[in-house]
């Protein structure tokens, strides 16, 4: 298919490619080197708020996160920049697993629907996707709070289910929540795509031949549909471990995520260089992922 | 069998019911107590329109609504060329390792953690060196989020070039168009629909982005997000729920119009590669 490789091709090629690779070069590659430069600068009080170091480099910020690692053996010890990894790893694998589990019967459904109908399904999945993210986080928080005007405690209570409001928002569980509820779309595209290229027939063999349901699932479905499985895992995991907004809304102050430690050293702390430094560290967790990514990222992201 | 059957379908309706439930019960919250007469967005106190005459007069507000429009439409037109451009690259041309690397470079901030993407950014606008970019405010904002549409555009772009019948191309080329036209005069006019629904994608992506934007905005210049975010943060009204309603409104209109569009496309170019 490719066009003989001409000079005037070569010629074009190189046109075409100016405006491309000019705009992830200038805005994409270089400010995550800016990143790299900014980690291991001084912070200060001027604008921008960092100078660099007379030697070149200033571990410092590396060297207080490797400070928390060190003390892992004392108990009690300050360990927020360690502890907010810990707390956003579990929370994106938790989230990862609850959309996979949620997501894959969703999407296999949605797949089996007759064509034209599963379309439309597809698009009602996408749909708040597309609308208002902020205000649809808050409206879990109505939905979840902890007060007798909390939606579901003004359920329960006039249900007489519960004679107290139950405290559900600014904790764990309702940041999870959140995430799972956000999140979700984005397992069910990529397995969707996955799910609808399945041959019925495999499934309809499988059942002549007298495989019980279960054993169709493990041994046709599911292993015809691992690529969905793994991109639509690694498209909730990876930006779910930066996540901030879910749980600084539905958190309060009572679930620290390194998405929201980034926030407060880039805000209202204006520690420039540890905000870089915990972004540096990020990115080096999350590329073997994103690597894994754009191997089996699927045909709906191939590029 | 037929028992089983029809148990089945059952139980896959009940967990499409719940799943659409699951999605929609926020976004329904949002619609009824909007239409409150109270001052809790939680508790129904009587019907009223009291919040949506609040809202049409509220000109911070509309300000930032404006505001965002414009970085949409700047932002979705800037992605569309760039994606665009992207897309066409690495279809028609011979891949090598280099366009693996665009391709992976122009995909990576969808995937990304927004706060990491904005931090660079924020870093490269205020950088000395850079200070021709204004620093932090509008065209940082465009540029931001052209840089996290442009994947989109160029993902849908490239799976609909790979889909096209290429023999109109090829005619023209054949009786000696040039490369450039052939592409502006045949190609795009055949792939409108795509570009359509791809700066569609890219403006509302803009327009509701709010980690780039409150990263990369200045006090001045506070789109649509940054504002509610602010609100959120300092107690608020039903009014909130009105702007909620209306915002899910013209998304919801939109995408409906455009997706029977789309259908009808994709089912008329079926029924043409099936015809004789």
């Amino acid at each position: 298919m490719s066009p003989p490789a001409d000079s005037g091709a070569r010629a074009r090629r190189l046109a075409l490619g100016v405006l491309p690779w000019g705009w992830v070069l200038l805005f994409f590659v270089l400010p995550f080197a800016l990143i790299v430069g900014v980690s291991v600068s001084t912070p200060s009080l001027s604008i921008p708020p960092y100078t660099l170091p007379a030697g070149g480099i200033d571990p410092a910020s590396y060297a207080r996160i490797a400070g928390e690692a060190a003390t892992l053996a004392q108990a009690g010890a300050d360990r927020q920049y360690l502890s907010a990894w810990g707390s956003a790893l579990a929370l994106a694998a938790f989230t990862t697993l609850a959309c996979l589990l949620i997501g894959y019967p969703f999407a296999y459904h949605i797949a089996r629907s007759r064509p034209g109908l599963r379309e439309t399904l597809l698009m009602l999945v996408m749909l708040p996707f597309w609308t208002a993210f902020l205000l649809r986080v808050f409206a879990w928080q109505g939905l979840l709070d902890s007060s007798a005007v909390g939606v579901i405690n003004q359920l329960l209570l006039a249900a007489g289910v519960i004679g107290n409001p139950l405290p559900m928002l600014y904790n764990r569980g309702a940041v999870a929540m959140g995430m799972v509820y956000s999140y979700l779309p984005f397992m069910v595209l990529p397995l969707y795509a996955h799910l609808v290229k399945l041959d019925v027939r495999l499934l309809e063999a499988a059942r002549d031949l007298g495989a019980t349901p279960w054993r169709t699932f493990t041994q046709v479905t599911l292993p015809l549909s691992a690529r969905g499985v793994v991109a639509g895992s690694l498209l909730v995991f990876i930006p779910a471990v930066g996540e901030f907004v879910i749980p600084d809304l539905l958190g309060g102050g009572n679930v620290s995520t390194i998405g929201r430690r980034i926030w407060e050293d880039f805000g209202p702390n204006q520690d420039w260089p540890m905000a870089a430094a915990v972004a540096v560290l990020m990115l080096v967790v999350l590329s073997l992922p994103i690597m894994l990514l754009n191997r089996y990222g699927g045909e709906d992201r191939r590029l | 069998m037929s028992d089983r059957a029809s148990a089945g379908r059952r139980g896959a309706w009940t967990w499409m019911a719940l799943c659409f439930a699951f999605l929609y019960l926020p976004i329904l919250c949002l619609v009824v107590f909007s239409f409150t007469a109270g001052e809790i967005t939680t508790q129904f106190a009587g019907f009223s329109l009291r919040w949506y005459a609040e809202l049409a007069r509220d000109d911070e507000l509309l300000g930032a609504t404006a505001l965002s429009l414009g970085i949409a439409a700047l932002a979705a037109s800037a992605a569309l060329v760039v994606g665009t451009a992207t897309a066409v690259l690495l279809v028609r041309f011979a891949r090598s390792r280099a366009s693996g690397l665009l391709a992976g470079l122009a995909t990576a901030p969808m995937v990304l953690p927004e706060v990491v993407v904005g931090l660079s950014l924020v870093l490269l606008v205020t950088h000395p060196w850079w200070g021709w970019m204004g620093g932090r405010g509008v065209v940082a904002m465009w540029i931001g989020h052209t840089t996290l549409a442009l994947g989109y555009v160029a993902v849908l772009v490239a799976s609909r070039l790979r889909e096209l019948d290429r023999s109109l191309e090829e005619a023209a080329l054949d009786l000696g168009c040039p490369p450039a036209k052939v592409f502006f005069v045949i190609t795009v006019p055949v792939i409108a629909p795509t570009l359509a629904a791809a700066w569609l994608l890219a403006f509302t992506i803009s327009m509701d982005d709010f980690v780039l934007s409150a990263m990369l905005s200045n006090p001045g210049s506070t789109t649509l997000p940054v504002l509610v975010w602010a609100r959120l943060h300092h107690g608020l009204t039903p009014e909130i729920n009105a702007l909620a309603t209306v915002i899910v409104l013209v998304v919801a209109v939109g995408v409906l119009v455009a997706h029977r569009f789309m259908l009808r496309a994709q089912r008329r170019r079926l029924g043409a590669a099936a015809g004789p």
